[in-house]
């Protein structure tokens, strides 16, 4: 909320300066988010009349008037466009000084002599711009000084502060609240204004039922007629408001507004002629409708409390109030509300409407439910003052039972040192209490030091537990005063598992094969998530910032994609981009059984050259082989052995795509994007991989199985097989035949073409044979090679090249 | 007898041998099976008996003699030979090195680790929790009710069946406490979301919560903690102060501001002109949200502290706009590795 420090002052006044004051706040949990100059010093500025305005001989935009301050008449030049004759206005005379120690000469202005200058609001430090000079109501005294009327009540040299407070803090919503704990901080006395109860002079009352007691526990209502609301709101009044940030509207609405921020409660006036019955407070009814002050037509729902007529709702309780039964111009009889309204009841109402005004602001967050007789006064007082009318007596409509309980409080000093790490004196408890006005019940002595007993005032509805005075405590004793220690602690030695590696060590291995971590978001455009995982309902956001960020994803593809086609577009033509993180996997579509799993996924996408482009060697695009490879290294670092199979991924490239499988459960799809889908974005050639996390995070168990002593022998073989065997199957039933004579197969050549049948290909196997227990003879090399070989034809019909 | 001669030429020709082949040449010519000195060596039958041993005498030196010479030559000419390889295998040394691929990690995810490594040393356990959550580790468990004002503070994503996203890492404060019995020290750092964007908020962002339930934890160990905290991850001596403030998942509450890394407090752009930065929330775990977890308030209590991972990384590495986080652009990235 926004204030204003020389109206606080009034009510106390620390000698401290305004930055001492602000920090003081500040350090108090009063958080001071901003200021500004409420208003400026200035002199020489009188009221004045513009007796004519013409047009400036020289210039379209400026105006000659002349202008009489009661005794003389200037003629001055002037360019705002509100300059008319008639107009009462602010004129500083030739030597004035404005704001910011702006001099006020005589001056010639094209040709024409200006004797002093007419002012806009912010040339005087009272407003903000408009474009055009101050507009004085047609009452205002011609010749007076108007520095003496702006800072007649508050002195011109103050600033509006902005103040930004916690939701604990709705006690602070106003200026008695501020007063009282600045008074509390520096231990100084509040002069709060005397609110004696205004006599009533009629006898009528408008008729209250409150059926929604839990939620209304206390209505005051009062019944004032015959008030003229074409009197205007006194400077003094205005000039408070605006030095808090409010414009003043009318005088009901001025007179609220002003017990609003001087007192904290929100109050509302109805048109008294307008309302049919009396008033009924209770929960919306189905159909009930409500066209607010604003023009807004709401459909009220069940969780509304709304306060009603004979002919229904007339407002939004705590919220707003209804357009038909407002005050206007008009109105001559008015019908004052003022009620406490639990702050569950109004919590949530604003927000569920999009409507959140000053009077929900409070209300939900607590105002002092024994608050209402005084505001209600108050804003009497001052509405008669200003419009004159009649008032009647205060009905109110209670349910004691419904107000806030306070339960005294049980504070234990051995607790209050054990929490903050403190040892405080227990007379600074006493003196913390006395200063925040909270009645001590009790004072004893239990076994871990004093013990209090201690009820809260009504104003701290938000003190109900130890921990909450523990807490008020430690903010009068200073946060900076709590002394700085170390926990101390047992020390049990860290867990470092043997069968699974951590999230860091993945992505510095990823790192490591010269991947680039990118973090992308969590929500992605749905129609990306259907390019990539058709099969698959993504999670929906009911209320995301934009249509291209409104589901969660299913797979971390469509980021890395993205990722891809920026940096793609940043002139970057060869990238290596990985993440790690969570998908949000809610099963196949239409499977009965959904439940949401969030699993960890590692993937990557590649494009461009190999190697970067260097002056030794030629490189070639990345392809399949590169997504393959690096996937081979990881899994081997992950101590995984993965079955790799052709798939039918609708994303992928249907010949140059696999997937992973290990023990039988997929784990993973590589290969290259499907060549219509980087079409569709624009893409080169893109290759990626998606694994699942868990499974590259398991750590082989490594054990050490010794190194033959005998030579190893290297054999070639070259056969020809179908095309459709796939290396896989080859490499396989060599090794199962070979067994442990064979310790390594390479595979060093794949050949298709000139040569050999258009159906057939040659490939280039390299055996390394050896012995774990003898030096191969030459027979039994060629015998090795031999059952390959048969092997190979009997299952394949493969033959030697 | 012409040994003298022979020898003589011997030497000639090995001295004009210009390379390894030709100085073989010579060797075989003289000391070859039908080299000069060996058909001399044959021929020494028709010399007379007496003769015979003082001729062979000879004719062995003399064959010694050239045999050294050759060495001697060969050696020259290797040296040589190397020197002129050595000239012509120079390299320009400083052309550029055939580098491997190299990646690196995200600068959040660096920073991260960063604070994961200082927690981790002193014995605190690294924790993850789920980013869809529900209303009650998210909310009602850390002391928000469902029409609590601070709800508002939190702009959060629904999904339609009540689920959300969490809004801060807090919740794995609830998951950590109903898991595992005090004495608690963890840290969970993680990703959140709230309905927000601009140049300092993303509605995707990274915070770190730490906890530490055990008998005797005060206020004092909370702030001793930060300030230590703080001060390791910059490595620099800051000035930290505690501000009252509000959470409803702690109390005391505290808002926590660090002396401006960049101008140390004098002032800048960075901290506009405050000298102090806001840089986490923090306090005593509130009794509300220990009962909630079943830990007896009255022989334990509990810290906790919450900050964001983007908001340090932006200070550490003085990155101004948190959106280039998420941009992923290489450029930017690769000046991090």
């Amino acid at each position: 909320m926004k204030f204003s420090e020389a109206w606080l002052r009034q009510w106390v006044n620390p000698s401290l300066d305004s930055a001492e004051l602000l920090y003081q706040m500040t350090m108090a949990g009063l958080e001071v988010d901003g200021t500004e100059p409420a208003a400026k010093a200035f002199s020489g500025v009188v009221v004045a009349q513009i007796q004519s305005a013409e047009p400036h001989p020289d210039a379209d935009k400026l105006r000659v008037c002349q202008v009489t301050d009661g005794m003389d008449v200037f003629q001055v030049v002037c360019g705002a466009s509100n300059a008319r004759a008639g107009l009462i206005t602010a004129f500083a005379k030739v030597g004035a000084v404005l704001p910011d120690n702006f001099k006020i000469k005589k001056a010639k202005l094209r040709g024409v002599e200006s004797f002093g200058m007419l002012c806009g609001a912010d040339e005087i430090g009272l407003g903000e711009a408009s474009g055009g000079i101050v507009e004085l109501p047609a009452n205002s005294e011609i010749g007076a000084d108007l520095a003496s009327i702006a800072g007649a009540d508050l002195p011109l040299d103050d600033l509006t502060v902005d103040v930004d407070l916690t939701p604990n803090r709705g006690d602070c919503l106003s200026l008695k609240g501020l007063a009282r704990e600045v008074g509390v901080l520096n231990n100084l006395e509040v002069t709060y204004p005397q609110i004696p109860a205004v006599a009533p002079q009629i006898d009528s009352t408008f008729p209250v039922e409150v059926l929604a007691r839990e939620q209304c526990p206390k209505y005051l209502g009062r019944v004032i007629e015959g008030v003229d609301l074409s009197q205007p709101t006194p400077q003094w009044l205005t000039e408070r408001l605006r030095r808090c940030g409010l414009r003043s509207v009318d005088p009901v609405v001025d007179v609220t507004n002003y017990v609003l921020i001087e007192q904290g409660q929100p109050m509302h006036a109805f048109d008294l002629s307008r309302l049919q019955g009396g008033i009924t407070v209770r929960m919306a009814l189905p159909d009930d409708k409500l066209t607010l002050l604003n023009g807004q037509q709401i459909e009220l729902d069940e969780k509304t409390l709304v306060i009603a007529d004979g002919s229904g709702p007339v407002a939004m309780a705590g919220v707003m109030g209804g357009e038909h039964s407002g005050v206007n111009a008009n109105s001559k009889d008015i019908f004052f509300e003022c009620a406490f309204f639990s702050p569950l009841a109004i919590a949530g109402t604003a927000r569920r409407y999009g409507l959140h005004t000053d009077a929900s602001h409070r209300y939900e967050r607590g105002v002092d439910s024994q608050l209402q007789h005084q505001a209600l006064e108050r804003a009497t007082q001052i509405l008669i003052d200003i419009t004159g009318g009649r008032p009647g007596p205060i009905s109110e409509a209670l349910s004691a039972g419904h107000l806030p309980k306070v339960a005294p409080i049980f504070l234990r000093e051995g607790k209050i040192n054990g929490l903050l790490g403190i040892d405080i004196d227990p007379t600074q408890v006493d003196e913390a209490l006395a200063r925040l006005d909270f009645t001590v019940h009790s004072r004893g002595q239990i076994e871990s030091g004093v013990a209090w007993q201690v009820t809260p005032p009504s104003h701290r509805f938000d003190i109900a537990l130890e921990a909450d005075l523990i807490e008020e405590i430690c903010r009068i004793y200073g946060y900076n005063n709590i002394p700085i220690s170390q926990p101390v602690i047992r020390l049990p030695l860290a867990t470092v598992p043997l069968q699974t590696h951590s999230e860091p060590q993945l992505k510095r291995q990823l790192a490591g094969l010269g991947f680039q971590e990118v973090v992308t978001y969590s929500f992605i455009d749905p129609a990306m998530q259907k390019l990539f995982d058709p099969e698959m309902d993504p999670l929906i956001l009911a209320n995301p910032m934009s249509s291209e960020q409104s589901v969660m994803r299913t797979t971390l593809l469509t980021g890395l994609v993205d990722a891809a086609k920026k940096n793609i577009s940043r002139q970057q033509t060869s990238g290596r981009l990985f993440e790690v993180g969570l998908v949000f996997d809610t099963g196949p579509k239409d499977s009965a059984n959904k439940g949401l799993v969030q699993k960890v996924k590692v993937s990557g996408a590649l494009w461009g050259r190999r190697q970067d482009e260097n002056w030794c060697e030629t490189s070639d695009k990345v392809d399949f082989f590169d997504v393959k490879g690096n996937v081979e290294a990881l899994c081997s670092w992950a101590g995984i052995t993965v079955e790799v199979s052709s798939t039918n991924d609708v994303a992928l490239h249907p010949g140059q795509s696999a997937q992973l499988t290990l023990a039988g459960a997929v784990i993973g799809r590589i290969g290259r994007l499907h060549p219509s889908l980087e079409k569709k974005l624009g893409l080169p050639e893109v290759f990626v991989f998606e694994l699942d996390g868990r499974a590259m995070m398991s750590r082989p168990s490594r054990r050490h199985h010794g190194v033959s002593k005998f030579p190893s022998v290297r054999r070639d073989l070259a056969i020809v097989v179908k095309r459709e065997v796939t290396a896989s199957e080859v490499v396989a039933t060599v090794s199962n035949v070979l067994n442990e004579n064979c310790v390594g197969i390479m595979l060093f050549d794949v050949y298709q073409g000139e040569g050999i049948d258009s159906i057939e290909k040659s490939l280039g196997l390299g055996l390394t044979l050896q012995s774990q227990t003898t030096t191969l003879t030459e027979e039994e090399i060629s015998a090795l090679a031999e059952q390959a070989i048969n092997a190979l034809a009997e299952k394949y019909q493969a033959r030697l090249r | 007898m012409d040994i003298e001669n022979i020898l003589k030429r011997g030497r000639e020709a090995s001295e004009g041998a210009g390379d390894l082949r030709s100085l073989d040449d010579v060797r075989v010519a003289y000391l070859g099976k039908k080299g000069e000195l060996t058909s001399l060596l044959k021929s020494l039958g028709q010399v007379g008996a007496d003769e015979r041993p003082k001729v062979g005498a000879k004719i062995n030196e003399a064959k010694v003699a050239l045999q050294e010479e050759l060495a001697a030559r060969k050696v020259t000419l290797e040296q040589a030979a190397l020197s002129t390889s050595l000239l012509a295998e120079k390299l320009d040394v400083s052309l550029p090195g055939r580098r491997p691929a190299t990646g690196g990690l995200h600068p959040v995810t660096q920073a991260m680790y960063r604070i994961e490594e200082i927690f981790t040393g002193a014995g605190y356990e690294v924790v993850s929790g789920p980013e869809v959550e529900n209303d009650y580790y998210n909310f009602e468990a850390l002391n928000i009710p469902s029409h609590h004002p601070a709800r508002a503070m939190h702009d959060t994503f629904y999904f339609g069946d009540g689920t959300l996203l969490r809004t801060h890492t807090s919740p794995s404060q609830v998951h950590t406490m109903e898991k595992q019995a005090p004495p608690i020290r963890v840290i969970c750092p993680g990703r959140v979301y709230r309905r927000d964007s601009d140049l300092t908020h993303s509605p995707m962002f990274h915070q770190v919560e730490g906890l530490v339930v055990d008998e005797g934890i005060s206020f004092a160990d909370l702030k001793g903690t930060v300030i230590d905290f703080l001060q390791r991850f910059f490595e620099k001596d800051l000035k930290v102060r505690f501000r009252p403030s509000y959470f409803p998942f702690t109390e005391p509450s505290a808002e926590v501001d660090v002396q401006c890394v960049h101008c140390m407090g004098k002032g800048c752009r960075v901290c506009s002109n405050t000298g102090w930065l806001e840089v986490m929330g923090c306090g005593m775990v509130h009794p509300n949200v220990l009962n909630m977890a079943n830990i007896d308030t009255e022989v334990y209590s509990a810290f906790a502290f919450g900050f964001g991972g983007d908001r340090l990384a932006m200070l550490l590495y003085e990155v101004d706009d948190l959106r280039l986080f998420f941009e992923n652009d290489l450029r930017f990235l690769r000046q991090f590795n």
